[in-house]
């Protein structure tokens, strides 16, 4: 049915589209693109130099006055996970392997004997919202010196269990990756307790990352594996995380 | 009026940053209405309410009788703005395309050429105050005693359209100017990087001041309408007093003035 009204709005936005110049900007590949990116380094080592080893604001209990909002995957639903999360993550281990001399394979019980760190911040996604949460864990500084980063490493990669793409050539599972200044940072924790209870599984159980000085989609959750790395070329599409290699920020500081 | 001789008011640099400025906040504005979309609601506080209610205004999209409609919340008052706000071009989106850059949703696109024009500001900014401190053009900008008291009557001049073309600014000229590049372009970056949480780190005390992140979007977003409606009365001010000479003072500096004589 011929509809005037959507026609006419149709044409107007048409007639004011000039903004359609610039969408070759959203092709990873074009000139614009890269021109524009040049921010990224920029910002980062603005950031770096800005901030140094300082903390993310933390904040207090009555600051919680809402669960913490799920986003991106939030119930794998693959066969091996769905198991681990019958039985309580009972199963569950978390592997330390790539450019380490020692590496390790944690269970839960394991990770939370460890001394734990409690913070309570705000989650910022990339969409614009921002959550206050309490989180535990340990610090991912410790796990990382129990397996001994070789002086080559230079990156923390996360590997989970999230299926975040499906399409005809496959799963993506969801990956994110840090440099070891953010890995080794205090409030750097792999978290495995939220808002007093273990972690939910819409929030990433059994354990995620928590990167409080930066965006949340670095936060990777369902972790199952960190490989440390000398170079992200190899993950992906060589931008370092799923998001990144979508266009995003790898640097998520802003 | 009588012609009075061509003043040099405009220096390059004053020139060149005003063009960096204009070309930047365009793509700063399209992009940032952008980067909205991905969360088309503003909030008061540190964080967005969603299991309780801290938001100001909400643009949205309901679906009635088969139908998308656009729904924008203001407070508690909600209009219709099918069409424009909410829902457009067959789509639930907050802006429209016409609006947005890039035209289709893309938040990664939309927050790269953010931050690239972001960055291009600050520095032409910088650039802008040091040259500026340093040939006097600061000055220029910042009313005099003299000038307040004349800002009644500078009120009057200006409602009924009687423009004085001097050498000089107007003291309404030398308020609006000095207001946005002294208190809304400084307000919109530090707003900015209030919601960055690597910033956060670096200046918690800015957030404090702010009162939260949320806040800080919210002054962001508002901030950005009053620089849209600074445009909107620069605009209309060249094309009354006289857009030809007006734009061969901000393309080339040099300016026509007119013999004043007491009345």
């Amino acid at each position: 049915m011929f509809d005037r009204r959507k026609f006419l709005l149709g044409g107007a936005a048409l007639a004011l589209s000039g903004c359609k110049v610039f969408d070759s900007a959203t092709e990873g590949d074009s000139a614009l693109r890269k021109l524009f990116a040049s921010h990224e380094s920029l910002t980062q080592a603005a950031q770096r130099a800005l901030i140094g080893e300082k903390l993310a604001p933390e904040f207090s209990e009555a600051d919680i006055r809402q669960g913490q909002r799920p986003n991106g995957s939030v119930n794998p639903d693959g066969a091996d996970y769905r198991r681990m999360a019958e039985a309580g993550f009972r199963d569950y281990r978390l592997t330390v392997a790539g450019l380490v001399d020692a590496p390790q394979s944690l269970s839960l019980a394991e990770l939370t004997a460890l001394p734990s760190r409690t913070q309570i911040t705000r989650h910022d996604c990339v969409e614009g919202w921002s959550c206050i949460a309490k989180w535990q864990g340990v610090p991912l500084g410790t796990v990382l010196k129990m397996a001994q980063p070789k002086v080559t490493a230079r990156y923390a990669v996360f590997h989970c269990f999230d299926a975040i793409e499906r399409s005809l050539s496959g799963e993506v599972f969801y990956y994110e990756s840090i440099d070891l200044i953010d890995a080794f940072h205090p409030q750097t924790i792999l978290a495995y307790a939220m808002n007093g209870a273990p972690l939910p599984v819409a929030n990433g159980a059994p354990l995620r990352l928590r990167v409080e000085r930066q965006l949340g989609y670095k936060m990777a959750k369902y972790v199952h594996t960190i490989e440390l790395t000398d170079s992200l070329a190899s993950l992906g599409f060589g931008k370092g995380s799923y998001w990144a290699d979508r266009g995003y920020e790898w640097y998520a500081g802003i | 009026m009588p012609q009075g001789p061509l003043v040099y008011r405009q220096r390059l640099v004053t020139r060149v940053t005003h063009w960096v400025w204009a070309v930047s906040l365009f793509f700063l504005m399209l992009t940032g209405l952008q980067i909205f979309n991905a969360f088309p609601s503003l909030h008061i506080g540190k964080e967005a309410g969603f299991d309780y209610d801290n938001a100001i205004l909400e643009i949205g999209a309901v679906e009635a009788d088969g139908e998308l409609r656009g729904v924008t919340r203001v407070f508690e008052a909600e209009f219709d703005t099918t069409g424009v706000l909410g829902v457009s071009g067959g789509e639930a989106r907050a802006f429209p395309a016409a609006l947005t850059i890039p035209s289709k949703t893309s938040l990664a696109t939309g927050r790269v050429i953010h931050f690239f024009f972001a960055w291009v500001l600050v520095g032409t900014l910088a650039l802008w105050l040091v040259a500026s401190a340093l040939n006097g053009h600061l000055r220029q900008l910042v009313p005099t005693w003299a000038d307040l008291r004349a800002l009644p009557r500078d009120i009057v001049d200006h409602a009924r359209l009687r423009f004085h073309h001097r050498g000089e600014y107007s003291v309404l000229q030398k308020l609006a100017y000095a207001s946005v590049l002294f208190v809304a372009l400084p307000l919109m970056i530090l707003s900015g990087l209030s919601m960055s949480p690597g910033f956060n780190a670096a200046a918690p005390w800015l957030l404090e001041v702010f009162g939260g992140r949320q806040t800080a979007r919210t002054i962001h977003f508002l901030t950005m309408v009053a620089l849209l409606g600074f445009f909107a009365v620069h605009m209309a001010m060249i094309l009354l007093a006289g857009p030809l000479n007006e734009m061969r003072s901000i393309l080339t500096g040099w300016y026509r003035t007119e013999e004043e004589r007491d009345v």
